[in-house]
């Protein structure tokens, strides 16, 4: 189903042996001088340059390729893409053989090279990754597409060299679901839109004619669940981002809210409220049974599960105020584990399995933060007016969240907008959306 | 540092400290009248069911206990409710903004309840009313600070026919 959007044959050219390793950049720590690296625009001949200009209206796809390149290794805060004026070879001698000495003048250490053809109304793209200093080729790969993926080959070359280089998988070839927001802060109107993780190709999945809230990526496709007010009834929704197909998740009699997959992608788990109470479900996607998990007289709800299925974190007050709690995925053995100052809220747990981020209120001020899944080691990354929601990108290096304004005193000038930072606390960003934006979920990697 | 330029320091400070006090008292006044604790107590954005029957409740911060002016207000609801028996009703339950999503909407579900069930024990059947809560989604004073949040922490009580 994936590989239908994107049918590619990959074609090893070469392929060194990962003990040759020669330049390494280190993820684990705040980067504060990022590799200097030069991305060459991707040479093509005249002829596929005039026919791609024709099928896709662009006019130098090789640069307009090596550009998302290079935007998306600068936003890593791991790498430092230097400027093209600069470069003294030009793009399709250096796939062949770059003459190494010229880029070691400008001081890139990593060069990147490309080729883009257009055969059989194909796109087919190669690129090279070279180490300049050592004067060898570390990674050759070619893709072949149809043309309007374009954009999607200059991810998969950012993940294949972010992978090359830091040792771990990138998060390029991916997406993010998010709520747009516009309109004044007391009758906000809300839509689902979808977006390329660099924030290009946004699709708008609802017309705002009902309130929706807190969308999650199936981690395994690309289904979405999220909450609607369809009819002033708040209840889950599945929806399939392919067909526009959606459908209300299970028939409570009441509120359903803050539902998020399981890691196979099979059950929904989710908060019911009824009578003053919130408790957490699960509902098997492919027999509709449901199953109870908590049962008890507090507010036990934004429920997050372990990568291995076997745990499930969430948010209880049942120590008189808001704090994140460990049970196993039946619902035993509860255990609080955040007791430092403040508030805590919206647990998630980490793709890698180690950490889980969460937001946490303390003295009128807003934190997303992380601690190890006993509840030591906490580390507040960012502090604001009002931020929360914390998304994990698929390599659990980065989180994206949402962060509100203050008003002023005639209560104007509310914004809302998504935002992403490292775990180690550094690269801070904003992410730009067409519109006002919260609740951002982001996806797994679209190819791998 | 001389005696004179440190007599004219303590003079400002003290000048200064004055100044803020006084503002201090003034605005501390000003919220008084609208917030007990930190409960909204005031009229402003309340509408009226009926004549003499205002259409909400507010509440503490992460509390959804009634006050006695809470009490109050719903007793006159369930009497009204009691006189026109046709009538049916949605508690719609919000919270400030100061809270995460999706706990505020736990956080209002729990607060139209309370009135809900208040309600009901003033002899209105729960078959009358419909609870609904909007978490922090639908502020009435789009403001950030304290008052404004004490007026956005309620319970509205709306006809529903």
């Amino acid at each position: 189903m994936r590989n239908k959007k994107l049918l590619f044959i990959i074609l090893l050219i070469a392929f060194p042996f990962k003990s040759l390793a020669l330049i390494e950049v280190d993820i684990t720590r705040g980067n504060l001088s990022p590799l200097p690296l030069a991305v060459s625009s991707l040479a093509s001949n005249k002829k596929d340059k005039e026919n791609l200009e024709k099928k896709l209206e662009i006019k130098d796809l090789g640069l307009e390729i090596s550009l998302i390149v290079e935007n998306n290794l600068k936003k890593s805060g791991l790498f430092n893409p230097l400027n093209k004026d600069a470069f003294l070879q030009k793009p399709d001698i250096a796939h062949l053989k770059p003459r190494f000495e010229d880029w070691a003048l400008i001081k890139a250490q990593a060069l990147i090279t490309g080729k883009v053809n257009f055969i059989d109304d194909k796109l087919r793209v190669e690129f090279r990754l070279w180490d300049v200093l050592a004067g060898k080729e570390m990674l050759a790969l070619a893709f072949t597409t149809v043309p309007k993926n374009w954009r999607r080959v200059g991810h998969i070359i950012s993940d294949k060299v972010y992978e090359r280089l830091t040792g771990e998988k990138g998060y390029f070839d991916t997406r993010v679901i998010y709520v747009a927001e516009e309109g004044p802060k007391t009758q906000r109107v809300k839509k689902l839109a979808i977006m390329d993780q660099d924030g290009f190709n946004t699709k708008y999945l609802t017309l705002g004619n009902e309130l929706v809230l807190t969308p999650r990526f199936n981690p395994t496709n690309q289904m979405v669940t999220y909450l609607s007010y369809f009819k002033n009834l708040p209840r889950v929704y599945l929806l399939d981002i392919e067909t526009g197909i959606q459908e209300v998740v299970g028939d409570f009699p009441g509120m359903t809210f803050a539902p998020r997959f399981s890691p196979d992608g099979k059950k929904i788990i989710m908060s019911f409220a009824m009578d003053g109470n919130s408790d957490i479900y699960t509902m098997n996607l492919e027999n509709r049974i449901v199953e109870r998990i908590t049962n008890h007289p507090s507010i036990d709800t934004s429920p997050s599960y372990s990568p291995d299925g076997k745990y499930i974190a969430f948010n209880s007050d049942r120590s008189g105020y808001q704090q994140i709690y460990v049970m196993k995925s039946n619902g035993k053995n509860v255990k609080r584990i955040s007791f430092g100052k403040g508030l805590y809220g919206t647990p998630v747990w980490s793709p890698r399995g180690d950490l889980i981020a969460f937001t946490k209120l303390h003295k009128g001020k807003f934190y997303i933060g992380v601690m190890r899944t006993d509840g030591k080691g906490e580390r507040l990354l960012t502090e604001n007016f009002y931020q929360e929601a914390p998304s994990w990108s698929p390599n659990g290096r980065v989180l994206i969240f949402y962060r509100e304004t203050k008003t002023n005193s005639k209560g104007e000038g509310f914004s809302a907008k998504l935002w992403s930072i490292d775990l180690t606390g550094y690269n801070e960003r904003l992410v730009e959306t067409e519109t006002d934006a919260s609740d951002p979920s982001w996806s797994s990697l679209l190819s791998n | 540092m001389n005696l004179g330029k440190i007599n004219k320091n303590i003079f400002l400070v003290l000048f200064l400290s004055f100044v803020l006090s006084a503002c201090a008292t003034q605005t501390a006044k000003k919220v008084d009248s609208q917030m007990q604790g930190d409960v909204y107590t005031g009229t402003d954005t309340v509408e009226y069911l009926a004549d003499g029957v205002p259409d909400r409740v507010f509440f503490a911060t992460n509390e959804s206990v009634l006050t006695t002016a809470s009490r109050e207000t719903l007793r006159k609801q369930a009497s009204w409710l009691r006189k026109n028996s046709e009538i049916t009703v949605v508690l719609e339950g919000h919270a400030d903004e100061r809270g995460t999503r999706e706990y505020n909407l736990a956080l209002g579900e729990r607060r139209a309840n309370a009135a809900k069930d208040y309600l009901m024990t003033y002899g209105i059947s729960s078959s009358r009313i419909s609870v609904i809560s909007y978490g922090k989604e639908r502020p009435v004073d789009s403001g950030s600070n304290p008052l404004a949040w004490s007026k956005n922490r309620r319970s509205v009580t709306v006809k529903a026919n």
